[in-house]
């Protein structure tokens, strides 16, 4: 979220859409419910079933699941074409007025320019900004635009396409001074690129491709462009979404969109705006913002790869230059990174890591390639991946593609699960359809330890309003269970303890693990947290303020962080959580005196207790707030510092003449409407692209129908359906509001409220099957089999998709095959991902769970 | 004929005036109420597990921590101090009694051997020992020093961590900490998906 | 037995005045229930289950969220899902809290004839007091809203409670407390009335709802239990929330009129009884029949 839960109570439009939040975020959704009731906002809500969000909504649009790039391109064309847009945030504070460099063209025919269809990749040189000064008054030869690239212009650029899938290739750099347009009239200004681009996503061209008829889509634009009816800044309107959008095979896409249109319409930094991820479980801020994935560091700091030979060439790659008009500033707040590596590698390897060693950069994995999610059980299918810890990760039931999964685990030599409940993935072993004798050839050594639960923890949390909130332990570990730290730390310490003694690969980065832990084989989560917090190495003072650090401190913010070794610090967002003053993540003020819902005293938020980012943005150029109402930051002249309800996310002394944008992390300094160069793998603008299995071609561009990046696996297990072969109803998934994931299955409590698995079924299918509400329905797709009782309903109503007759199912995603109802016999034990495909987004690499084909039948 | 209280009294109601004498007892009543479950019990603060609005919850627990006693949890109620949810709870926070409380917890290590069709019980000293055997066995066997141009790379391509929703920050960084020291690059999450 | 007590106004089978009722006055308390933020979560169902220490339930899937067809005596609020086609050809969803309606005027109360099985206090909550209850199954009959629910292994009559033990001690009900939206408000019954009201209007002013509005049954004197529908002249749409609920004429009949013609029979009987003694004095018993133990 770029702003936070209560912020909702601060708006005057919603758009839900990709989200259910009345289903999944009961108790967030209710500054949606009081915004409406406060101050008579407005909901509109767009999905493929009317869901109990939908029921409290001021309007309902049911959009075919995939189709959403199209829905908000058109209404970013309605915004532009009936003038509803914020002139001077657009102009002030995005790349609007960004000239991009000839050669560039947009996908008329799906495809933009750069693209190599024997890597399936897109050589990006040409997504780039033009060097120059203000080109206002001049004009332009020819609009260039949309003139594909000459082959002689590529070569030109130096790129060697066939590589770029494998080895990462260095981009050419942004223009430190870039050319701009500030009456946004230049052909090949940003803003007229959008204007072209979304041209094609006409009203009509929307109910083509969504479904929606022309007139309600007509209704929602108006409905919520109407903030910025005749030019009035005052009113702010805000989007939220969770996995409808990102489980596409263009969800970052969808999300850009989404970026752009609160772009344009100035209504990001502002209370009661922003785009809004909902996330559905209590950590997955925290575990991206810890690093816990693949491609990247605590803090987002890109994980290094080979062609980083040392710390220098790394730090060079990643550490961004400004990039802008030239009478403009740009804060480019990453300039710092060097800070925040070489204070984690400090955490990491303390003592072990000196100048004289590039502190230990080598001692960190290089990694050249996509190692996410389905590329782990890719490979352990294909037998390279031998072993393998779950951690309160059920694999096998979360997919996709659930039965691959379980002949992945069938050839790994060892699997590690800790788990509170009996959960699918351990027993991968025996789940359904293993008879006695395959089990016998199964060989995969499997243990399962008893962790603790929540209320035997303490610890802290990240929801995704950037919270971090500790939590205090309750009752002990039931049993022989241990805490999940303990068990981790024990692992750890047996191992360095076999290569202390033994020797073996490389040891050093396990021995020089630093490990400063009061009690080593049982790690305190305080201990841990004030690592991440980060310490002066040295004395430290600061110039400005001469106020000094001593040596062995904890340190007040990331602002302290030095590139020479002299400080360390786990996680530089974090850092401020745990500070000389104590544990900041367990404060519990409640006071709110601005009445925004701020609580700047409630807990602490990434990054230095902000908690609406941008903010610098709800302000006009001059410093003055959009809407006085709703202050939260400002300038003030007398002491020529920026000050706020909020912590002003900006550079505090910054006087608005100098014109720094508020965007601080980019290194424009401003939004981008344009993404350059190796922003997105699939283009600098969002395009409709049909989901992997579509029921229709692209209405744009039959030609290029799916997002051209989009790889398909490709071992036996990876199948992929069309229409052709039967399957012509779309199914999207989902979670109900009485269950949480595969995890509340063991709870009798929830397991009442929602007994049996069920499938959603539009009346008018379930007619034409012959299928009755409570009948068992079986449903195929390409995968496998999935099998439950049909929820006959009214509420997901049959398509016009182009002219064609389409309809759509869902599936709630809760069933597996051990759980209370599972036990006793109750369901077909089937896993709802059996279902679903494997390919993923080429940005965020999150699967396609949304929008895939099947076939519906009686059972 | 016997007569149950029941049918007696049913006749009460159709003979209506016959038995309204039983009305007249003029002894004042006093209505029972139930004691308040939780007015003995300690607070303790904490964080839902579930969504990511991250709702504070009060867990009520008996038991006054002496020595010779094990807290017991008896309930749990939104924490309305929380600026957030404001002492409310959907489904799953109002439900998560029953998670701590679950009879279905493992409460001790399992190990499955391979070719196996049960669980077997192991001491915890033997699984983290066995465990890290593992570990060193399979990161020696594939240990990747320099790529095939001769650039250190220094990563373990072998074994993989998938790490939960619920996991806190703290627990997180400890993973991200010794699976990055050991060279793991297939480190991902429930954040991914 | 809880610190706090609350006086009585009323108690079932019981004639003469009710203790507590001369005491002072309490605040009328009320549950408002606004239809249309309710988002169907059931928070309410579980933390009146948690707060109450009920088993669980086996449910069956039956083509609906719902968690079950009524409320039982060991779920006592329930949430009614209804598919709704508006007038436009548009499908809602309309959902509803289904519980005891605390009436002010309580059929079930008036149906009873066990002495202190119910009990209405002077802030308005009926509550059943089941160490007194003869299992009888009258006050089904006098519910227009079908709540009180038989428990077949302890013969007792159960509905809610509206969480007595929680709001003698100055707690919400647990319903109120868990509701994410804030669809659950609760007070006294002229602030509910007064936001009932308010938000009835603001829904017909600006969310276009030209029939919204507050029910709160006449019939039954007003209810400790009111809602805002997005259609006040259509509560059967909700799940079957009667248009004009009533205590059913016999029920009435018997407890009201009948019970004091009865009355006015029996004082009759006892009027006659004293007259002929006075008139004729004690009766003679045979001294054989004495003799006897009264045995003829």
């Amino acid at each position: 979220m770029t702003n936070g839960w209560i912020d909702i109570k601060n708006t005057d439009m919603m758009l839900i859409m990709g989200g259910n939040p009345a289903e999944n975020h009961p108790c967030g959704f209710k500054w949606a419910i009081e915004a409406k009731r406060t101050r008579n906002a407005k909901m509109i809500v767009v999905d493929p079933r009317f869901t109990r969000t939908a029921a409290t909504s001021d309007l309902f649009l049911q959009i075919r699941a995939g189709a959403d790039i199209a829905f908000l391109g058109g209404v970013l064309r309605y915004a532009i074409e009936n003038n509803r847009i914020a002139k001077e945030y657009l102009v002030n504070y995005t790349n609007a007025a960004f000239i991009v460099k000839e050669g560039f063209k947009l996908p008329e025919d799906g495809l933009y320019s750069g693209f190599d269809g024997a890597t399936q990749t897109y050589d990006r040189s040409s997504w780039n900004y033009e060097e120059g000064n203000d080109a206002g008054g001049e004009a332009p030869a020819h609009a260039a635009a949309h003139t594909a690239p000459s082959a002689a212009a590529a070569k030109s650029a130096g790129t060697t396409l066939g590589a770029a899938a494998v080895t990462p290739t260095p981009l050419p750099a942004m223009p430190p001074k870039v050319a701009y347009d500030l009456t946004l009239q230049h052909p090949r200004c940003v803003f007229q690129l959008l204007r072209q681009q979304y041209s094609r996503y006409t009203p009509e061209m929307v109910e083509r491709i969504t479904g929606i008829p022309k007139d309600q889509f007509l209704k929602a634009a108006d409905l919520f462009t109407s903030v910025r009816k005749d030019g009035d800044m005052k009113k702010v309107a805000t989007i939220m979404y969770a996995v409808g959008w990102t489980q596409h095979s263009f969800g970052t896409q969808i999300i850009r969109t989404a970026a752009i249109l609160q772009l344009l319409l100035g209504n990001i930094g502002r209370a009661g705006g922003g785009v809004n991820a909902l996330r559905g479980h209590s950590n997955i801020q925290g575990a991206t913002d810890m690093g816990g994935i693949f491609d990247i560091w605590p803090g987002y700091l890109k994980v290094p790869n080979p062609t980083d030979v040392d710390l220098a060439a790394y730090l060079k790659r990643i550490t961004p230059t400004p990039s802008k008009p030239a009478p403009w500033d740009s804060f480019n707040y990453w300039s710092n990174t060097p800070k925040f590596a070489v204070s984690y590698l400090k955490a990491m390897y303390g003592d072990a890591a000196t100048k004289e060693n590039d502190f230990a950069f080598d001692y960190m994995p290089k990694v050249d390639r996509n190692y996410s999610w389905t590329q782990i059980w890719d490979n352990m299918y294909r037998g390279s991946v031998k072993g393998m810890f779950a951690f309160g990760m059920n694999g096998v039931a979360i997919g996709p593609d659930s039965q691959k999964n379980i002949e992945a685990l069938k050839k790994a030599d060892w699997l590690v699960v800790g788990e509170i409940y009996p959960d699918e993935t351990s027993e991968f072993w025996k789940s359904p359809g293993i008879t006695p004798e395959e089990m016998k050839t199964i060989n995969t050594t499997v243990y399962r330890l008893a962790c603790a639960g929540f209320a035997e923890k303490d610890g802290s949390m990240t929801n995704s309003a950037r919270w971090l909130q500790w939590k205090n332990v309750a009752v002990p570990p039931p049993g022989e269970c241990r805490l999940d730290q303990d068990i981790v730390a024990q692992i750890f310490l047996k191992v360095r303890d076999l290569y202390q003694t033994q020797g073996g690969k490389f040891p050093d980065p396990i021995l020089n693990l630093t490990w400063a832990y009061t009690n080593a084989q049982h790690p305190a989560l305080g201990d841990l947290a004030k690592e991440l917090n980060g310490k002066a190495l040295a004395d430290l003072t600061d110039p400005k303020t001469q106020v000094t650090i001593k040596r062995g401190q904890q340190l007040p913010g990331f602002a302290w962080l030095k590139d020479d070794g002299t400080t360390a610090c786990g996680n530089w967002i974090y850092s401020g959580c745990w500070t000389e003053a104590g544990n900041q993540l367990s404060r519990r003020g409640t006071e709110d005196p601005s009445g925004q819902g701020i609580y700047q005293n409630w807990a602490w938020s990434w990054p230095a207790n902000r908690r609406v980012l941008y903010n610098r943005a709800s302000c006009d150029p001059s410093g003055k707030p959009y809407d006085a109402t709703r202050k939260q930051v400002w300038w003030n002249e007398s002491t020529q510092l920026w000050m706020g309800n909020d912590v002003p996310d900006f550079k505090p002394d910054s006087n608005p003449k100098d014109h720094m944008g508020p965007f601080i992390m980019n290194a424009e300094g401003v939004g981008r409407i344009f993404g350059p160069l190796g922003a997105f793998a699939d283009g600098p603008f969002p395009e409709h692209y049909e989901p992997i299995e579509s029921p229709v071609q692209n209405a744009l561009h039959p030609n290029q129908s799916k997002n051209p990046v989009v790889k398909k696996l490709k071992t036996a297990a990876d199948k992929y359906a069309s229409p052709g072969d039967g399957f012509n109803i779309i199914c999207t998934t989902y979670r109900l509001t009485e269950h949480y994931h595969y995890w509340t299955k063991n709870n009798r409590m929830n397991v009442q409220l929602v007994p049996e698995p069920f499938i959603e079924i539009p009346v008018e299918l379930a007619a034409e099957l012959g299928i009755k509400g409570n009948d068992k329905v079986k449903v195929t797709s390409a995968r496998s089999y999935y099998v439950a009782k049909a929820f006959v309903t009214k509420r997901i109503k049959p398509m016009m998709i182009d002219g064609k007759k389409i309809y759509q199912i869902g599936i709630p995603i809760h069933q597996g095959y051990r759980g209370i109802q599972e036990d006793a016999g109750r369901d077909a034990r089937t896993i709802l991902n059996r279902l679903t495909p494997t390919v993923v987004d080429p940005n965020a690499f999150t699967p396609e769970f949304k929008g895939f084909l099947v076939k519906v039948e009686k059972a | 004929m016997e007569l149950s209280r029941r049918t007696f009294l049913k006749g009460a109601l159709v003979g209506g005036a016959g038995f309204s004498l039983l009305g007249f007892d003029l002894t004042p009543a006093v209505a029972q109420l139930k004691e308040l479950k939780i007015a003995r019990a300690t607070e303790t603060r904490s964080t839902c597990p579930y969504c990511a609005v991250s709702c504070g919850v009060l867990i009520y627990t008996i038991g006054d921590k002496a020595k010779n006693v094990t807290p017991q949890v008896i309930h749990v109620e939104g924490d309305p101090d929380h600026p957030i949810n404001r002492g409310t709870l959907c489904p799953k926070g109002a439900s998560l009694e029953q998670d701590i409380l679950n009879p279905r917890r493992l409460l001790k290590p399992q190990v499955r051997r391979p070719g196996s069709d049960h669980w077997e019980d192991i001491a915890w000293t033997q699984a983290i020992d066995e465990i890290a055997h593992w570990v060193k066995k399979t990161r020696d066997d594939s240990f990747i020093e320099k790529d095939a141009q001769g650039r250190t790379v220094n990563r373990c391509e072998s074994m993989a961590w998938i790490g939960g929703c619920t996991d806190t920050n703290e627990f997180n960084y400890l993973v991200v900490k010794t699976m990055r020291s050991l060279g793991l690059t297939y480190l991902e999450n429930q954040a991914r998906v | 037995m809880s610190q706090a007590t609350l006086g009585i106004r009323r108690i079932s089978g019981h004639a003469g005045p009710a203790p507590g009722d001369d005491v002072e006055r309490d605040y009328q308390v009320c549950k408002l229930i606004d239809t249309t933020t309710c988002i169907g979560c059931k928070a309410c169902e579980v933390a009146c289950l948690e707060w109450n220490g009920y088993t669980f339930t086996d449910t069956v899937f039956d083509n609906s969220y719902q968690t079950m067809p009524e409320t039982a005596w060991n779920y006592w609020n329930l949430i009614k899902f209804n598919e709704h086609e508006r007038e436009d050809g548009s499908i809602t969803l309309l959902m509803r809290k289904d519980q005891c309606m605390h009436c002010a005027d309580p059929g079930c109360l008036t149906a009873c004839p066990a002495d202190g099985a119910i009990v209405q206090y002077t802030n308005g909550i009926v509550d059943f007091q089941q160490q007194n209850c003869i299992g009888c199954g009258y006050c089904v009959s006098g519910c227009p809203f079908d709540i009180p629910k038989f428990n077949p292994t302890t013969k007792k009559m159960f509905k809610c409670t509206l969480c007595v033990d929680r709001v003698s001690e100055g707690l919400e009900p647990a319903c109120i407390k868990s509701c994410p939206t804030g669809c659950l408000h609760f007070g006294s019954k002229d602030d509910m009335k007064d936001l009932a009201e308010t938000r009835a209007k603001q829904l017909r002013d600006n969310f276009g709802f030209e029939k919204a509005g507050v029910y709160d049954p006449a019939g039954v004197g007003g209810t400790g239990v009111i809602y805002v529908l997005h259609d006040v002249t259509n509560p059967e749409a909700y799940g079957g929330l009667p248009k004009d609920p009533r205590i059913p004429f016999l029920v009435r009949f018997w407890k009201g009129p009948a019970k004091w013609i009865g009355n006015l029979a029996m004082l009759g009987g006892i009027l006659g009884v004293t007259l002929h003694y006075l008139r004729f004095g004690p009766k003679q018993v045979d001294a054989e029949k004495r003799e006897n133990g009264g045995q003829p």
